[in-house]
């Protein structure tokens, strides 16, 4: 498996840091989010389900054969593993370094949760679609974060890496250039 | 999420569409086979958990047919789109997502009578019933609906009789009532109008009309907005707002979020129903798509040039165009439909259905036919073809009276479809002339 994820993150190689920390959060363009999704290699999941038809365990699924890391969180599974990956309550509690913490809880929750990652020192704080805190957003910017809102990493992947069109989806993207295999 | 900042033109050649990335080849590879291989058994499974985006079997989705997906779903300002094997079908997969036996559809009377068949009769047998209205009063839909209605479905630019549909005002409607409005873009194309941008949440096709243009290849799309918010009326909409018992409880609008109803549409609606369009046609349909802007310019321009000619010829009563002046749809066209009223519109020849009947058999450049959208031009009198089995009060009731004759204008030159009919109607005045001496002049 380490060696399928290697092979498979040739997309997302990491970068150092983010090109810009703040964006139009109404309207990101293409290529930001492309660099955020390619500044990062390690995603802390918080609100984690261990049930494997709930979204949150699909972005982690689909995201870890992408070759990211994903660590999951959530204090009612903290201790047992979610596709081989081990649960921590918070992430304060991670014992290692993340870049991105990818937040499935609601808009207000999601402000201690960004201060969190703030503190944990990622690079990323990206909410779900339907999760949107602009103060929290403010913070993790003036922190010198990159935050991305109201998006889902697992539809932004495939829509600009080709793999969403292949349901038929509209992904916006234009280019005559050969996409990698 | 999508951008669509291209422009129309480009996304019709352009959108979903990329070189193949395996060979390079630029125009998009057929892909004529049933199915797929998995890279191995946990690729398999998330394929079949929906999981991960791919291709499993052609019935499900195949890389040519999502082409033509895509594109189409960019042309409508949709977030998505699901191909079908006919316009048809695509009625069927658009509404199998939303109807269960005892439940209710709100139809605009003024549609496609193979359309009103289906709907009438043929959706009995799943227990749904279609409840028709006259759309031309926007109010008859809300009177229409009842806490069992599900869906409300008419035709923008309805076939024939070029009928516009104050579409704001039904979205609202629409809106209010907590159901998704859907509406047939077959007649206008997205060149024309794109529904959901004035607050329809669902767009079919019939892609054998205008979008393919060549008269070779039946299809049909179901494109949705992603707008409508199935979990709001979570008890309305069990099969998208509900855990799906044959997905193991996942809740498709909550799993694949504004992408659930395209996700149900093809991993349950073409996988269950089977009605998936083939590759080649959804090939030929995406050469026929790229040039779609430049059709429907000269498609509209000719028609509009031939229903003038028409409206001053002596042997026709009448012209019924939404893109002539005196059509009492001509507010409504230039609000939703700017560029043009379309190519397809009826008149009245004088004479009644002797008349009709001389008319059709006397063109040489038109065909006698029963389709629309093609770059030929077409005609059909349908008092003596499609509508015979009616009654004359139901023939006038269907905008199918004796006299009436349906044209479909192609783009050939507008000089030799105007002489063609001019041909056409010298004959069959002359005939109905000499059947009735005693009233000629």
């Amino acid at each position: 498996m380490a060696k399928k994820k290697a092979a498979l993150s040739s997309a997302v190689t990491p970068r150092p840091s983010p090109a810009s920390p703040s964006a139009n959060h109404d309207d990101y363009s293409d290529a930001f989010v492309k660099q955020a999704l390619a500044s990062v290699r390690v995603i802390a999941v918080v609100g984690a389900s261990a049930n494997w038809n709930r979204p949150s365990f699909f972005v982690i699924k689909y995201l870890q054969a992408k070759g990211y890391r994903m660590i999951p969180v959530n204090p009612k599974e903290a201790g047992s593993e979610i596709l081989g990956e081990k649960v921590y309550a918070s992430v304060s509690e991670i014992p290692h370094a993340v870049d991105m913490v990818d937040i499935f809880r609601n808009s207000q929750d999601a402000g201690p949760i960004t201060d969190e990652a703030i503190a944990k020192g990622a690079k990323l704080v990206w909410m779900q679609i339907g999760v949107r805190n602009d103060a929290a957003a403010e913070r993790a910017e003036a922190a010198g974060l990159t935050v991305v809102m109201n998006r889902c990493p697992k539809i932004e992947h495939s829509r600009l890496y080709g793999e969403l069109s292949w349901g038929g989806f509209n992904s916006g993207v234009i280019s005559s250039k050969r996409r990698k295999l | 999420m999508a951008e669509n900042k291209m422009g129309f033109e480009t996304r019709s050649i352009h959108a979903g569409a990329a070189p193949d990335p395996a060979t390079g080849a630029r125009s998009t590879p057929i892909y004529q086979t049933t199915s797929f291989v998995f890279d191995d058994a946990d690729h398999a499974a998330s394929l079949f958990n929906l999981q991960r985006p791919g291709f499993i079997y052609s019935r499900l989705a195949n890389p040519t047919v999502a082409v033509l997906e895509e594109r189409l779903a960019s042309l409508e300002n949709g977030i998505g789109a699901t191909a079908t094997s006919s316009g048809h079908a695509a009625q069927i997969v658009a509404l199998f997502p939303l109807m269960s036996p005892g439940m209710e559809v709100v139809v605009a009377n003024k549609l496609y009578g193979g359309s009103i068949n289906q709907m009438r009769h043929s959706y009995k047998k799943f227990g749904w019933n279609a409840n028709f209205v006259d759309p031309v009063k926007p109010e008859n839909f809300s009177k229409a609906i009842t806490d069992k209605t599900r869906a409300i479905f008419l035709e923008n630019l309805a076939n024939p009789g070029g009928i516009v549909v104050d579409l704001e005002a039904v979205a609202k409607i629409a809106k209010r009532a907590g159901v998704p409005l859907i509406v047939d873009n077959t007649m206008a194309t997205p060149y024309l109008c794109r529904p959901l941008d004035w607050g329809a949440d669902i767009v079919v096709h019939s892609t054998t009309k205008f979008i393919s243009g060549n008269g070779s290849s039946i299809g049909g799309a179901v494109i949705d907005s992603g707008k409508f918010d199935w979990l709001k009326y979570k008890s309305k909409y069990p099969s998208l707002a509900s855990p799906a018992p044959e997905y193991h409880g996942l809740t498709f609008a909550e799993t694949f979020g504004p992408l659930g109803y395209t996700v149900y549409g093809h991993a349950v609606g073409l996988r269950d129903l089977g009605p998936c369009q083939s590759p080649m046609n959804a090939w030929i349909t995406l050469q026929g798509v790229e040039t779609l802007a430049l059709r429907m310019e000269r498609h509209c321009s000719n028609s509009l040039r031939v229903a003038q000619w028409l409206e001053k010829h002596p042997a026709v009563a009448w012209v019924s165009y939404a893109g002539l002046a005196s059509s009492p749809f001509n507010k409504l066209m230039k609000k939703y439909m700017p560029k043009g009223g379309g190519a397809v519109f009826t008149f009245g020849v004088k004479g009644g259905y002797a008349a009709g009947v001389k008319v059709v058999e006397a063109v040489e450049l038109f065909s006698h036919l029963a389709n629309i959208g093609d770059t030929r031009s077409l005609i059909i009198h349908p008092a003596s073809t499609t509508h015979r089995q009616l009654t004359p009060e139901q023939l006038v009731a269907a905008g199918a009276g004796p006299d009436v004759i349906r044209l479909s204008i192609g783009i050939e030159s507008v000089e030799d479809i105007i002489g063609d009919l001019d041909q056409a109607l010298r004959k069959a005045a002359g005939a109905t002339k000499a059947k009735s001496k005693s009233k000629a002049k």
